[in-house]
């Protein structure tokens, strides 16, 4: 966990402050919607189809125990008792009153949590490998840099205001588990060949409505010089990047326009002049944020205590610790990762009792702390494995403990018609129902890893273009259409998915995935081929024909 | 963004003004009050562009009680009764279409 500071506790406070004079403004009149709907947006507040949408950052994934309590708090006193995690590291609440707002910042600002950076055209909340910190073979700690560009970044001049919103991810590990191909500013941390480490960092990856996946525009990059290279390519954004258009304002645009090269030119006179400025960061600077991250001071313990044994001979708790359990960077620790995808709920929702038990575990079993993932699950980063029987029961007892982890029903979709003023067309409903029709575990595990990814418009933000299947709502002539791409990844080999054909209608979409599972099986050169390597192999026809040759 | 009052003004059949409520958010309709309901079928009807475009001059003009005024189709066929025009107002008017983690 990272403890904030009194600067951090101050700039948190008094934007509570600013925020309830700017509401009790807008309830009198005092300001208008134009003039109150930038600074709404500032503290994270939209206009859905229903009510107003409140969006609260957890930077780099990470909870503690506390802030999930105060989360469940909000979604009790304020909502209607539950919340969505994003694919963003975020929560939003669906139903809340503007006028109560106020009370909810100042509730949440109690323990550190806050709405910057959730919304409007500057940088967003900086995401990170939710394993980060963890996870075996991590070269160190993400959320140490995580942390330094949330501090840099927050309420920065120069970077609130830019052409269109602007997101950073960060991983340490080989296996990307941050997406940060699909991000505006991916870095990946590791060691060159001389064993120094340092950044390479991606520019212009995004989703949306144009996707790209992100071009390394610097292969390696020190430490020190992070800050000052990424204010380098802000700047060239912030310069060239287009005002004038909507559609062609992210960075992903200039980039291509530009030409990598061209644009890494730019980056490279820009950055230069300041590359030994005052953004220069001094070791002190990330020796202060690193002390202020608390670590757990983990026991010696087996691998395979009695405890294990034992459970191993119940099939539901083995089919759990196979699909949920991750090995850990301590011996005798495991990552549990908690599925908010149970069959027929929607995905990424977790009630407010859920989130008060979750927070009772992670204090009994994970040193107190909670991360969220953008695939929407949670995870308690620190369990000792003689615990895993019991937190099983615990977490099964509460509905967080379906075993499909990164199987077809671990669906991520965004809120849909159902909530969002831009959609086009309902993306829970089809995961509820895609989750019925692949219910049962033993067909999940023998069709093996399957990200499916459902948006309910070209915003993408259930990142369907990196699914690997994907599913794109539509609207054709009042009704809902759903267009298929196969092939996509969000991970270290990201791609963006293949388009098999015509959109098909809302009541065919489960038919029609489930076609293409069926044809992956029969096509598979061995069980152990993922669904996406099989795409690779064989390109999108074989799906396509399937697909179609009877509709 | 461009105001509802500059666009062009196109309807193809009967129509209602539809907002969200300033201070909570909720989903409201412009009624023959010149005031606003919870209820669509207090919802004013309009026929004509020219009337929406009245309909929805007045409605902005009360930027202190509504946010987000616009022209939603409506459908009457059902013995008269005000019934939302597409999935979209449908879902607005009558709610999500799936169970909530939290039954109200």
């Amino acid at each position: 966990m990272y403890a904030y500071d009194e600067l951090d506790r101050t700039i948190i406070n008094e934007r509570v402050e600013e925020f309830r004079d700017q509401v009790k403004r807008r309830l009198s009149g005092e300001l208008t919607e134009d003039e109150f709907k930038m600074l709404r947006l500032q503290n994270g507040v939209y206009l859905q189809l229903h009510a107003y949408m409140f969006r609260v950052a957890i930077p780099y994934g990470t909870l503690s125990s506390e802030q999930l309590r105060r989360l469940a708090h909000v979604a009790r006193k304020y909502d209607r008792g539950y919340g969505h995690f994003t694919t963003r590291q975020n929560i939003q609440f669906n139903w809340i009153k503007l006028a109560e707002l106020p009370d909810a910042l100042a509730d949440l600002a109690e323990v550190g949590i806050h709405a910057m950076q959730t919304s409007g055209n500057n940088t967003r909340n900086v995401t990170s490998d939710q394993w980060a910190g963890v996870a075996p073979g991590e070269i160190e700690d993400p959320r140490i840099w995580s942390e330094l560009l949330r501090q840099y970044t927050t309420l920065h001049p120069e970077f609130s205001f830019l052409p269109r919103k602007f997101k950073f991810a960060i991983t340490a590990s080989d296996h990307d588990r941050a997406a940060i191909k699909v991000h505006d500013i991916g870095l990946r941390l590791y060691k060159n060949e001389a064993g120094e480490t340092g950044f390479e960092v991606l520019v212009g990856g995004g989703l949306g409505r144009t996707p790209f996946i992100g071009k390394t525009i610097k292969p390696f990059v020190h430490g020190h010089d992070l800050l000052s290279y990424v204010e380098a390519i802000l700047r060239v954004y912030n310069q060239y990047g287009r005002r004038d258009n909507i559609y062609k304002a992210r960075i992903k645009i200039l980039v291509h326009e530009l030409g990598i090269e061209k644009f890494a030119r730019e980056v490279e006179e820009e950055w230069l002049q300041m590359r030994d400025s005052a953004l220069a960061i001094d070791d002190s600077v990330i020796k202060d944020i690193r002390s202020r991250f608390t670590y757990p001071v983990y026991q010696k313990l087996p691998h395979m205590p009695d405890e294990l044994k034992q459970a191993a001979h119940d099939p539901h708790f083995e089919a759990w610790r196979r699909n949920s359990v991750a090995p850990h960077k301590a011996p005798g620790y495991a990552i549990v990762t908690l599925s908010l995808k149970p069959v027929g709920g929607p995905p990424g929702d977790a009630t407010a009792d859920q989130m008060d038990a979750i927070a009772d575990l992670a204090d009994r079993y994970s040193f107190g702390e909670i991360r969220v993932g953008h695939e929407q699950n949670l995870a308690l980063p620190h369990v000792a494995r003689r615990d895993l029987p019991a937190l099983w029961k615990a977490l099964d007892r509460i509905g967080v403990a379906t075993p499909n982890v990164n199987l077809v029903s671990d669906i991520i979709a965004c809120p849909g018609l159902d909530y969002c003023s831009l959609a086009n067309a309902r993306s829970i409903p089809i995961a509820q129902e895609l989750t019925r029709r692949f219910a049962d575990h033993d067909t999940a595990s023998l069709i093996g890893r399957l990200h499916i990814n459902i948006s309910g418009c070209i915003n993408a933000c259930g990142h369907h273009h990196v699914g690997h299947i994907g599913i794109l709502g539509v609207e054709k002539n009042g009704e809902e259409f759903y267009q298929i791409t196969i092939g996509g990844r969000a991970d270290e080999n990201a791609e963006v998915g293949t388009l098999i054909g015509p959109a098909v209608p809302y009541g065919d979409v489960a038919d029609v995935i489930e076609d293409i599972v069926e044809a992956y099986l029969a096509l598979r050169a061995r069980p152990d081929e993922l669904f996406v390597d099989t795409v690779k192999r064989l390109g999108v026809e074989p799906f396509k024909e399937r697909v179609y040759a009877t509709r | 963004m461009t105001s509802p009052l500059q666009q062009k003004i196109k309807i193809t059949g009967p129509s209602v003004i539809t907002a969200n409520r300033t201070w909570d958010g909720i989903v409201i309709w412009r009624t023959t009050a010149k005031g606003w309901s919870a209820d669509l079928s207090d919802a004013a009807i309009v026929r004509t562009a020219d009337e929406a475009r009245a309909l929805l001059t007045e409605s902005i003009a009360d930027d202190v009680g509504a946010i987000g005024a616009y022209i939603a189709p409506v459908d009457l066929r059902d013995a008269g009764a005000i019934k939302p025009g597409n999935l979209r107002e449908h879902i607005r008017s009558a709610g999500v279409t799936i169970d909530l983690p939290v039954p109200v």
